[in-house]
């Protein structure tokens, strides 16, 4: 409240000293304008993956190096051939997805172009700031900003700063440190990847992926403090992040076995949380043998809530030969229990 | 969301009210802020429709009662309405005029002439992070027109908003954080000094249902004001095209890649290809950039354009087209063939771009014209159905406080005899004009040009001129006959005289196909020149008036100023001049007046 206040005040040209003096800490405060307009210089349209109805194929990102790295949210977005980055000005390029951290919701691009005059945030120079500072937000939601518009500026105050408690259910993303939450609605779509500043300018924390409570239909505005992200982006942009060849919680953890050895075929996974049907079931195989069918929606392995199809592949990964396994899959609209024993 | 917000303030109030070390600039900051909320909460209007359901927003911009809010509402509220002010009085209301496209409607309240009124903001000066309040009646909780208020920032400027599949275009439109909800539709935007900047009237609603989600859009004032006069003339306005689609080339200039060649930018030179430099005196960037800038004109506005071929820099004028075929604009056409529900959310559709603005109120235009039944009995009279007009009676003032300057120019009306006027064209040779009920004639030098009246296709005669001989004919008919003489005759509003002039006042007139456009200038109230094109889509004579010189009593000009095609065909110096009385046989001399 006070740095806006202070604002007004020095533009209906009162004595500013007076305020400078009992507040000292304001002493480089800019007006919000000119932050805005520091800012959105930074700021990049994300156009990849999407298109179809309920995902939208944009997104925004923001420039953390002079060389053209921008950090934004590993979302489906970036699953695809071609990624298109579209700067303030209205330059376009082409993008490559250098490196991500999924367990971070991040993912950094590489601008395809080199020698090109760019403004980026120092990720460096970050602030860290309680609840009731006031912020502003900046994305490109619902797509407004093209070209050469620049991307769209929300206020709000930090209305808590607090430790995300991601739960089967509820929360549905692989983060679960600390955040932000602001009460500017940022939680729309295509706004993942922006940014949170303060209003003097200060890079606070990326805007997350869109999240829904499913229990009570309500959703939170959060970011992800830029703290948390600093190392991994720095990792990914000097080159020693060892980047994922595959879906990173697939490699981290041992593949044993997949749905195919059972005989499941399960549907093509498409999304980032592609829900676990089974498309078909090979003949005379072990899953057919234990009943199952396609279209079940596998829901349960070994009391284990499966989300979708990769967590489905991490928890049969898991498996040691001579397990019990159990499955509880949706049919119609009915629980079915399936027993198997995993093989050699 | 309501209480939720009620319960902040509360808090915010209390928490400031017990901490002494809040810097004083926040509390005059406050009082700032209350006391410019208490300044304009007056202005909104609470509009709802006769013993119906269905309400929305307005602002009232003039002590006389003229009010804005969006079409979206008027068109389910029919021709009159009830609206609250937050003293907590209900007004009748009539509707005024209606811009479908632009989502705008002027509607007047009846009952006083010492309306508390917004003062029109300039909209242009905006800049993303300026602090922006909107009023208005969401949810409709203002039982007692008390407004709601809430408060944000400015969010983006120049945002374009695809027709969700209806009318309603949203170009050039501002983004605001502020909170817009269903009911907030036709109510004002402010700055913080309480200038009114905007009419909000859609917002981004995606999956959390007709609520707020962080952008909501609201009409500029400053594309409202080209449309004010139009609107104040109980029109149903339509906006414009160009006659040619731009698209971005490899380079990222904006270029023409389609262009119609019966269009007049076509005739003035532009081609495809060319590059567009600057468009109504904005450079252009971007193709939203150049859409943004066509959609906030009214159809016949005439602007310039600035474009490059092959390197070599070229300004026209250009009198913009409509964008709707007229009989798209009359009510029934539309009803049946371009208006879905804006909500639906399976509509195809236009773009990848902007497809969520949505308007916030669920009801739908889905009627324009009022049941008959909802006229109250003692406003009646200031509602005139006419074809091409939301409220013709709006129109007939309009017309009325313009002629007033004919009046000063003495009575033409028994003149109806054969007129001449002579003198010299400023190469010096003699002219001479007939203007006879069978033809029209004119000499100049040696030369002869004559156009017949028995029916014949008019001409451009003489060449080049487009057709000057018609238009004077024309002339004599409007200051002889009036509207009585003309198919239509209608105030059209104002524009900047040829593009960049004084503002005038136009009258539109149409016969036999040729329609003429009347110039009256709005600070000298005089009749100052005009347009006829004798059909469409060819270049059109214009006459402008230089001077004034008493004939008889009657006041004409001393100089006719004629050009074509961007290109002047001639100036006339008015020596001598007759205006009969009588028919043509036994009109002689004009002395036959009395």
């Amino acid at each position: 409240m006070t740095n806006d206040r202070m604002t007004t005040y020095r533009t209906s040209c009162l004595p500013m000293a007076v305020c400078l003096a009992m507040l000292p800490s304001v002493a480089s405060i800019q007006t919000s304008r000119q932050t805005i307009r520091m800012i959105q210089p930074r700021m990049v349209k994300i156009f990849g993956a999407g298109g179809i109805r309920g995902l939208h194929a944009y997104g925004t990102g923001f420039l953390v190096s002079p060389k053209g790295h921008i950090a934004t949210v590993w979302s489906h977005v970036l699953d695809a051939d071609s990624i298109t980055v579209v700067l303030n000005d209205g330059r376009r390029f082409q993008a490559r997805v250098l490196g991500a951290k999924p367990q971070l919701d991040l993912a950094v691009l590489k601008l395809q172009a080199e020698n090109v005059e760019l403004s980026y945030f120092d990720i460096e120079q970050t602030a860290s700031v309680g609840p009731g500072t006031r912020i502003l937000a900046f994305s490109n939601m619902f797509n407004v900003a093209t070209g050469d518009e620049p991307v769209s500026v929300l206020h709000g105050v930090i209305a808590a700063r607090t430790n995300l408690s991601t739960r089967r259910g509820t929360f549905e993303i692989p983060y679960d440190g600390p955040i932000y939450v602001v009460d500017a609605i940022t939680n729309n779509s295509g706004a993942a990847g922006g940014v949170l500043t303060t209003q003097d300018g200060q890079l606070l924390a990326m805007i997350g992926k869109e999240l829904r409570n499913a229990r009570s239909n309500t959703w939170v505005n959060y970011a992800i403090p830029i703290g948390e992200l600093k190392e991994a982006i720095k990792q990914i942009t000097n080159g020693n992040f060892v980047a994922h060849k595959k879906k990173p919680d697939e490699t981290e953890i041992p593949v044993r076995y997949h749905p195919l050895d059972f005989g499941l075929v399960m549907v093509p996974d498409v999304l980032y949380r592609t829900p676990a049907y089974v498309d078909s079931v090979l003949p005379n195989s072990q899953a057919a043998r234990a009943g199952l069918r396609s279209d079940d929606l596998v829901l349960f392995v070994n009391d284990e809530l499966i989300q979708s199809c990769r967590t489905l592949k991490v928890a049969l990964g898991r498996l040691e030969s001579g397990d019990a396994l159990r499955l509880i899959v949706r049919r119609a609209n009915q629980l079915v229990q399936i027993k198997m024993n995993v093989k050699k | 969301m309501f209480y939720v917000i009620v319960v902040v303030t509360h808090i915010g109030a209390f928490a400031t009210s017990d901490v002494c070390a809040v810097d004083p600039a926040v509390f005059e900051a406050q009082q700032r802020r209350v006391a410019v909320v208490q300044r304009i909460a007056p202005t909104v209007v609470a509009i709802f429709a006769r013993g119906a359901a269905g309400s929305g927003s307005g602002v009232l911009i003039s002590a006389d009662g003229f009010a804005l809010t969006n079409f979206h509402v008027t068109s389910s509220v029919g021709a009159f309405m009830k609206c609250g002010l937050n003293d907590g009085v209900l007004h009748d209301a009539v509707i005024v005029g209606i811009d479908p496209t632009g989502d705008v409607a002027l509607i007047k309240l009846l009952g006083r002439d010492d309306f508390p009124h917004a003062k029109l903001g300039d909209s242009d000066k905006l800049q993303v992070g300026n602090w922006a309040y909107a009023m208005g009646n969401p949810f409709m909780l203002a039982t007692n027109f008390q407004p709601t208020v809430t408060f944000g920032i400015i969010s983006g400027l120049h945002r374009y908003q695809y027709p969700t599949g209806t009318f309603l275009e949203y170009a050039d439109c501002i983004q605001v954080d502020t909170s817009i909800n269903p009911g907030n539709s036709g109510g004002p935007l402010f700055n913080e000094a309480g200038e009114l900047i905007g009419i909000n009237g859609r917002g981004s609603f995606e999956k959390r249902g007709r609520v707020n989600s962080g952008a909501g859009y609201a009409i500029s004032i400053n594309q409202i004001k080209h449309f004010m006069d139009c609107l104040r003339g109980g029109r149903i306005v339509d906006h414009a095209t160009l006659g040619a689609t731009v698209t971005e080339n490899v380079e990222g200039l904006v270029v023409v890649d389609n262009i119609l060649e019966q269009s007049e930018v076509y005739r003035r030179g532009l081609r495809v290809d060319d590059e567009i430099v600057s468009f109504a005196g904005r450079s252009i960037r971007s193709v939203n950039q150049f859409k943004n800038i066509l959609a906030i004109y009214p159809k016949y506005r005439k602007l310039p354009l600035v474009y490059r071929n092959e390197g070599k820099k070229e300004k026209i004028y250009v009198r913009l087209r409509g964008l709707h075929r007229s009989s798209e604009m009359t009510p029934q056409r539309r009803r049946s063939r371009t208006i879905p529900k804006p909500e639906d959310p399976d509509r195809k559709k236009p773009s990848n771009k902007n497809p969520n603005g949505k308007d916030p109120d669920r009801k739908q235009p889905n009627r324009f014209f009022p049941a008959a039944s909802n006229l109250p009995e003692n406003h009646k009279h200031l509602y005139v159905k006419k074809e091409g007009f939301a409220n013709y009676y709006f129109n007939t003032l309009e017309q009325q406080r313009t002629l007033t300057a004919l009046k000063e120019l003495g009575d033409f009306s028994q003149r109806i005899g054969i007129w001449s006027f002579s003198g010299t064209i400023q190469a010096g040779y003699k002219f001479e004009f007939t203007l006879a009920d069978k033809g029209l004639g004119l000499e100049i030098g040696d030369d002869v040009y004559f156009q017949p009246l028995d029916g014949s296709n008019f001409t451009d005669e003489p060449e080049r001129s487009g057709g000057l001989l018609l238009a004077l004919y024309h002339l004599k008919l409007f200051l002889t006959r009036g509207d009585a003489v003309f198919t239509e005759f209608y105030y059209l509003g104002s524009e900047p005289l040829d593009g960049h002039g004084e503002k005038v006042d136009v009258i539109v007139t149409l016969l036999t196909g040729v329609e003429s456009r009347w110039y009256f200038s709005r600070k000298r109230k005089m009749f100052v020149g005009f347009d006829t094109r004798l059909e469409s889509d060819i270049d059109e004579c214009e006459i402008r008036f230089a001077g004034s010189q008493t004939f008889d009593g009657r006041k004409l000009p001393q100089q006719l100023i004629v050009r074509c095609a961007n290109r002047k065909f001639a100036s006339f110096d008015l020596e001598t001049v007759n205006l009969a009385v009588a028919p043509p046989k036994s009109s002689r001399t004009d002395r036959n007046d009395q």
